[in-house]
C-alpha cells in the first residue's frame, strides 16, 4: 500500500504543474494589455517600459512561467497591481475567512445530508424516502446565489434578525468569536450548505440502499442481530465513502465560493477573485486561482489517501 | 461443402429483399415506455416544455416591450394592473423580460452541454477505445482541467476572456468537456473489454467499423444521460456568470443578469427581485428530475 | 468431402501451433517506470497440431492457460513468441494475411450473454461479420436467417429479437450461428456449453456434431468437464500451468492415461456407482501460481510419483508410435528406471 501512496503523490505532481501552467496561461489569454489597468492613459513610453520591466511582462513566456513558479514555491506571489500589497498576504487572509464559512457549510450540509440520506435509504420507496429525496434534489438544483438573496430578504429585510452583508459590524474585517460576529457567519454558511447537503444526501441514500439490499444483511439478521446492530453496520460501511464525498465538497466550496461571497460581501477568496477580475489585477488573479486550485488538488489527494487507508475494500491497481 | 450455397429454395437471392420480420421493441423504445410511467419525470417534462415554449414564442406573446423603460413605473409590485409580475428598477415590465430572458438563459444552459457532449464524447471514446499509452496521455491532460472546481474554472476562464455571451459559452463548454470525457472514456473502456467487441474483432472488422456498429450504440446512452444532469449546473453557472457581470451584458434580459440588477431592490420590492431566480430554480429542478427519471428508466436490469 | 479452400491436403494439419509463449507482466505493484519483476506465465511453450476434420478437446484446471491459448489462436491477443501455421501457411504472412485467416477461424465464447451486442437484433449480430467482408446487407440477412434456422431457431420468431429476450441455450445457438456466418473451417469453442443447464447442454452438443458433419468443420473444444470432452472429442490435449502435458486419442487418454496429472483428473470425476466412493482427494494442494511455477517438472509438487529428479529437470514432450504423447520423466528413457515401482503400473492399461 505504501507504494500506492507514493505513486498517488507522484501522480499529483504533474497535475499540479499542469494546474500552475493553466493559471499562468489564463491571464495571458486575456485580451488587452495587462498594464492598461494601472497606467494612466497619458503615461510615457518610459514609464510603460519601467513597469513592464518591473512586472516582467517583457520577458519570454517560458521565462515568466518558471520565474513565477519559482517565486511561488518560495511563497512570493507578487504584489497586487491595485493595492500594492503582497498577494500572498491578501490571499491567506481571505482563505481564512472563506474557510470559516466553507467548513461550517460542509458540516451543516453533511449533518443534514447524512440524515436525509440515511432516512431515505432505510425507508426506501416509502413516502419518507420521497420527501427526503425531494429535499436533496432541491439542494442540488437551487441556484445558491438566489437562495442567498431570498434568505437576506427573509431574515435581514423582513425579520431583521441577521445582518445582510459583511463579516462584522461596520464592515470591519477583524474577527472575534462573539455573538455579534457569528451573526454574520450564519447566512452565508447556511446558504452554502445546500449543495453539499443535496449531494451527500443522494450519495448516502444510494449507499444505504445498496448495503441493505445485499444478502449479508439478511444473514446478519438471521443470526439474531438486532435493528441497532444492523444500523451500526450500515454506518460503518457508509462512512468512508460519505466522508470522502464530504471532503470533496469542502474543496468545491473553498474554490467556488465567489458567488455567495459576492451576495453577502463576505471578505473571502471569492470576493478577492471578484475584485481581481474587475480591476484586471493580474498578479492577484493568478495568485488567488493558483492557491485555490492547488488547495483543491491537495484536498483531493488527501481524501484519496485517507479513503484507501480506511477502506480496505478499495482495490488500487 | 457449404450447404448455404446449395439452398435450392431461394435461387438468385441477391435481387430479392428479405421479408421484414417483426422486430422487438428496441432499447430506447423501452426507456421511453418506462419514463412515461414516471409521474415526477413527466411533470418535469411538461414544465420544461411550457418554459421552452414560452421562451421560443416570447417575441410574439410578450405582453409589453421588455426594453421600454419608464421612470414613473419603477419597481411596481406583483399584480399591478398592466404589469402582472411587476416592473424592474428601470420600469421595464418584468413578465416580458422574464419571457424573453428565458431564451438566453435556456440557450446558455443547454448549448455548452451540447457542445461539450460532442467534443467530450469524441475525446473520451477515442481514448477509451485506443487504450494504452494514448489513453493515459489524453486522460492525464484532461485531469489537469478536472483538477479545478467547476465554478472556479468557469469564472477564471470567463474573467480572462472577458464578458460576453460567446466567451461565457466557451468557458462553460471547456468546464464540462473533462467531465463528459471521463464518463465517455470509462464506459468505452468497459465496452471495449466485452466479448461481443472481441467477437467483432475476430471477424476482421476495422476499429472504425467496430466503434460505429458496436461501441457507439452502447456508449452514447449513458453519456447522454450523464450530460442531461449537467444542464441544470450549466444554467446556474451561466446565470451566475451574468450575475457577476461576466456573461450577458445589459440591456439584454437574462435571468441571472436580472437578479444582479434587481439586487438593490430587495429591500423595496423583494418578491419582484426574487422572481428571476425562482425561474432559474424551477428550470433547474425540472431538468434534474427529468435526468433522474431518465437514469432510472435506463438502469432497469433486462 | 472436398473443400475448395483446402490447400495442403488431408495429411496437412489444419492448424499447427509452434512454441507459443504469452506472458502477462505484472505491473503496478512497484513504482512507475520500474521494470516488471514478474509475470503471469499463462502460455509457456505450447506445441500441438489440430488435424483436419477432427475435434480436439482441451482440458485442464482453471488458470492452466486454455482460454489464453484460445485467444492467441484467434489472434485476439498477440503471442510474445511462437507461430501459427494454418493449412501450411504462416498466419500473418503475405500468403495468409490476418483478415483472411479470420474468415477461416471463428470462436464461440463461454458467456452467451456478453458475446452478443445487447443493442443489436439477433439477425443483425449474425449478419455483421459477412457485411464486414463485403457481402451486401440483404444477402447477409438472408444468410443470417438461414443459419438461425439451421441452429434450430425459427427466423420468423427469433430474427428480430434482442439478446435479453432469449434463454441461455438459445443465445448460445445464436453464437454458434454467428461463428458460422463467415463459413469458417476451424471453430474454437471456449467452454461453450459450460454455462448451460445439462439438458440444454446435451442439445447444443448434438447440434455441434450435426453442424460439424454438415459443414465439414474442425473443432477445438475447450472444457473443464471431462465427460463432455470424452463425448465429443476425437483427440484430447491436457494442459497444466501453461504447458501441454499429454495428448492422444480420446480412448488413449481416458482409458490409458500416462501423465500423473491426467490420472488424477480422471480419478477426481465422481462416479455414478455409489459403491465406488472417492475416499481421498486425488490431487493434493491448490494449483500453484502461474507467476512462479515450481522448478523442474511443474507438476512435481502435487505428483504422487515424484522423485528427486523431478524437481531438478523439466521433462520434454515426446510421442509414441500410436500418437500418444506425454511430458513426464517416467517415460523418458534415461529416467524411467528411477520410478521403479511405478513402471509396473505403466504397463498395465
Amino acid at each position: 500500500m505504501i507504494s500506492y501512496l507514493i505513486r498517488r503523490v507522484l501522480y499529483a505532481m504533474p497535475i499540479m504543474l499542469g494546474v500552475a501552467f493553466l493559471c499562468f496561461m489564463l491571464v495571458h489569454i486575456a485580451p488587452g494589455d495587462p498594464l492598461v489597468a494601472i497606467l494612466p492613459p497619458d503615461a510615457s513610453v518610459d514609464l510603460q517600459k519601467q513597469l513592464m520591466e518591473l512586472y516582467g511582462f517583457n520577458r519570454s513566456y517560458p521565462e515568466q512561467f518558471f520565474s513565477w513558479v519559482w517565486r511561488a514555491m518560495h511563497g512570493d506571489l507578487g504584489s497586487s497591481i491595485a493595492t500594492g500589497r503582497p498577494v500572498a498576504q491578501e490571499v491567506f487572509k481571505a482563505v481564512g475567512n472563506t474557510f470559516m464559512i466553507a467548513a461550517l457549510a460542509t458540516l451543516i450540509g453533511f449533518f443534514f445530508g447524512a440524515l436525509f440520506g440515511f432516512v431515505a435509504g432505510y425507508f426506501r420507496n416509502s413516502w419518507v424516502d420521497k420527501i427526503a429525496s425531494f429535499i436533496s434534489v432541491v439542494g442540488v438544483s437551487v441556484p445558491h446565489y438566489w437562495l442567498g438573496m431570498v434568505l437576506v430578504i427573509i431574515f435581514s429585510s423582513q425579520l431583521m434578525w441577521l445582518p445582510a452583508t459583511g463579516a462584522g459590524p461596520d464592515g470591519s474585517a477583524a474577527w472575534i468569536w462573539d455573538f455579534e460576529h457569528v451573526k454574520y457567519l450564519i447566512m452565508p454558511a447556511v446558504t452554502m450548505s445546500f449543495i453539499p447537503m443535496g449531494i451527500i444526501a443522494r450519495t448516502v441514500r444510494a449507499l444505504v440502499a445498496d448495503i441493505l439490499s445485499q444478502e449479508f444483511v439478511i444473514g446478519l439478521k438471521a443470526r439474531g442481530l438486532g435493528e441497532f446492530g444492523v444500523f451500526r453496520h450500515v454506518v460503518k460501511n457508509c462512512a468512508p465513502t460519505a466522508m470522502a464525498v464530504m471532503g470533496l465538497q469542502l474543496g468545491y466550496l473553498l474554490g467556488g465560493s465567489i458567488l455567495i461571497e459576492t451576495v453577502f460581501s463576505w471578505p473571502g477568496t471569492g470576493f478577492l477573485l471578484n475584485q481581481a477580475i474587475f480591476q484586471r489585477d493580474l498578479p492577484l488573479l493568478q495568485g488567488t486561482i493558483l492557491v485555490l486550485a492547488l488547495f483543491f488538488v491537495s484536498l483531493n489527494l488527501l481524501v484519496d489517501i485517507l479513503q484507501t487507508v480506511f477502506d480496505p475494500r478499495i482495490e488500487r491497481a | 461443402m457449404s450447404t448455404l450455397q446449395a439452398t435450392a429454395a431461394t435461387p438468385a437471392t441477391s435481387a430479392v429483399t428479405p421479408p421484414a420480420y417483426k422486430r422487438s421493441r428496441g432499447h430506447w423504445a423501452n426507456v421511453a415506455a418506462r419514463i412515461v410511467r414516471n409521474p415526477l419525470a413527466m411533470t418535469a417534462a411538461v414544465i420544461l416544455l411550457a418554459l421552452i415554449g414560452v421562451a421560443v414564442f416570447a417575441p410574439w406573446i410578450m405582453p409589453a416591450d421588455p426594453f421600454a423603460t419608464s421612470m414613473f413605473t419603477r419597481l411596481k409590485p406583483i399584480g399591478t394592473p398592466g404589469h402582472v409580475f411587476g416592473t424592474d428598477e428601470l420600469g421595464r415590465d418584468l413578465l416580458s423580460r422574464l419571457m424573453l430572458g428565458g431564451r438566453l438563459s435556456l440557450f446558455m444552459g443547454i448549448t455548452p452541454v451540447l457542445m461539450a457532449f460532442v467534443i467530450g464524447s469524441g475525446i473520451g471514446i477515442f481514448a477509451g477505445y485506443a487504450g494504452g499509452f494514448i489513453n493515459t496521455a489524453i486522460m492525464r491532460t484532461i485531469d489537469v482541467l478536472y483538477a479545478f472546481p467547476s465554478v472556479l474554472l468557469a469564472i477564471a476562464l470567463s474573467g480572462a476572456l472577458g464578458a460576453g455571451i460567446v466567451n461565457a459559452l466557451t468557458s462553460l463548454t471547456i468546464v464540462f468537456i473533462p467531465q463528459i470525457a471521463r464518463i465517455a472514456e470509462s464506459v468505452t473502456t468497459q465496452v471495449r473489454r466485452s466479448d461481443y467487441v472481441d467477437a467483432a474483432r475476430a471477424s476482421g472488422a476495422s476499429a472504425f467499423t467496430i466503434v460505429r456498429a458496436h461501441v457507439l450504440g452502447n456508449v452514447l446512452g449513458p453519456i447522454f444521460v450523464y450530460s442531461t444532469s449537467l444542464i441544470s449546473v450549466s444554467m446556474i453557472l451561466a446565470s451566475g456568470l451574468s450575475f457577476l457581470g461576466l456573461g450577458v451584458k445589459p440591456p439584454e434580459p437574462e435571468w441571472g443578469l436580472m437578479l444582479n440588477t434587481l439586487r438593490t431592490a430587495i429591500y423595496t420590492q423583494p418578491w419582484v427581485a426574487a422572481l428571476p431566480g425562482a425561474f432559474i430554480f424551477i428550470t433547474s429542478i425540472s431538468f434534474n428530475m427529468l435526468s433522474d427519471g431518465l437514469r432510472s428508466a435506463m438502469e432497469v436490469k433486462q | 468431402m472436398t473443400d475448395e479452400r483446402d490447400i495442403g491436403g488431408p495429411r496437412q494439419p489444419l492448424l499447427q501451433v509452434r512454441d507459443l509463449l504469452k506472458h502477462f507482466p505484472l505491473k503496478g505493484k512497484g513504482l512507475p517506470f520500474a521494470s516488471p519483476r514478474s509475470a503471469v506465465r499463462a502460455v509457456d511453450g505450447v506445441n500441438f497440431d489440430i488435424l483436419k476434420g477432427e475435434t480436439l478437446g482441451v482440458v485442464g484446471e482453471s488458470g492452466c492457460g486454455k482460454s489464453t491459448t484460445a485467444r492467441v489462436l484467434m489472434q485476439l491477443i498477440n503471442q510474445d513468441s511462437g507461430e501459427l501455421v494454418f493449412d501450411g501457411e504462416t498466419v500473418g504472412s503475405r500468403a495468409l494475411p490476418l483478415r483472411q485467416f479470420r474468415r477461416q477461424t471463428q470462436m464461440v465464447f463461454q458467456d452467451s450473454y456478453s458475446s452478443l451486442n445487447p443493442r443489436m437484433t439477433i439477425e443483425d449480430s449474425i449478419a455483421f461479420a459477412p457485411t464486414v467482408h463485403g457481402l451486401p446487407p440483404r444477402e447477409a440477412i438472408t444468410r443470417a436467417r438461414d443459419l438461425l434456422a439451421r441452429v434450430g431457431l425459427q427466423p420468423e420468431r427469433f430474427a428480430g429479437r434482442y439478446p435479453h429476450e432469449l434463454s441461455g441455450g438459445q443465445r448460445q445457438r445464436v453464437n454458434i450461428a454467428r461463428a458460422l456466418a463467415l463459413e469458417p473451417r476451424l471453430v474454437i469453442l471456449d467452454e461453450a456449453v459450460s454455462a448451460l443447464d445439462k439438458s440444454v447442454e446435451a442439445q447444443v452438443l448434438n447440434l455441434l456434431l450435426d453442424l460439424k458433419q454438415e459443414f465439414g468443420l474442425t473443432y477445438l473444444f475447450i472444457s473443464h468437464d471431462l465427460n463432455v470432452v470424452r463425448f465429443i472429442s476425437d483427440r484430447v490435449l491436457v494442459m497444466y500451468l501453461g504447458q501441454v502435458v499429454e495428448i492422444g486419442s480420446s480412448d488413449q487418454v481416458f482409458d490409458r492415461p500416462k501423465h500423473p496429472y491426467t490420472r488424477a483428473l480422471l480419478k477426481s470425476m465422481p462416479s455414478m456407482d455409489p459403491l465406488q466412493r472417492t475416499m481421498e482427494a486425488p490431487l493434493a494442494g491448490d494449483p500453484p501460481n502461474p507467476i512462479n511455477p515450481p522448478g523442474g517438472c511443474r507438476f512435481h509438487t502435487r505428483c504422487a510419483y515424484a522423485q528427486t529428479v523431478c524437481s531438478q529437470r523439466a521433462p520434454t514432450f515426446s510421442s509414441d508410435d500410436a500418437g500418444h504423447g506425454v511430458a513426464c520423466l517416467r517415460y523418458e528413457a534415461d529416467t524411467a528406471s528411477l520410478f521403479a515401482h511405478a513402471s509396473s503400473e505403466v504397463s498395465h492399461a
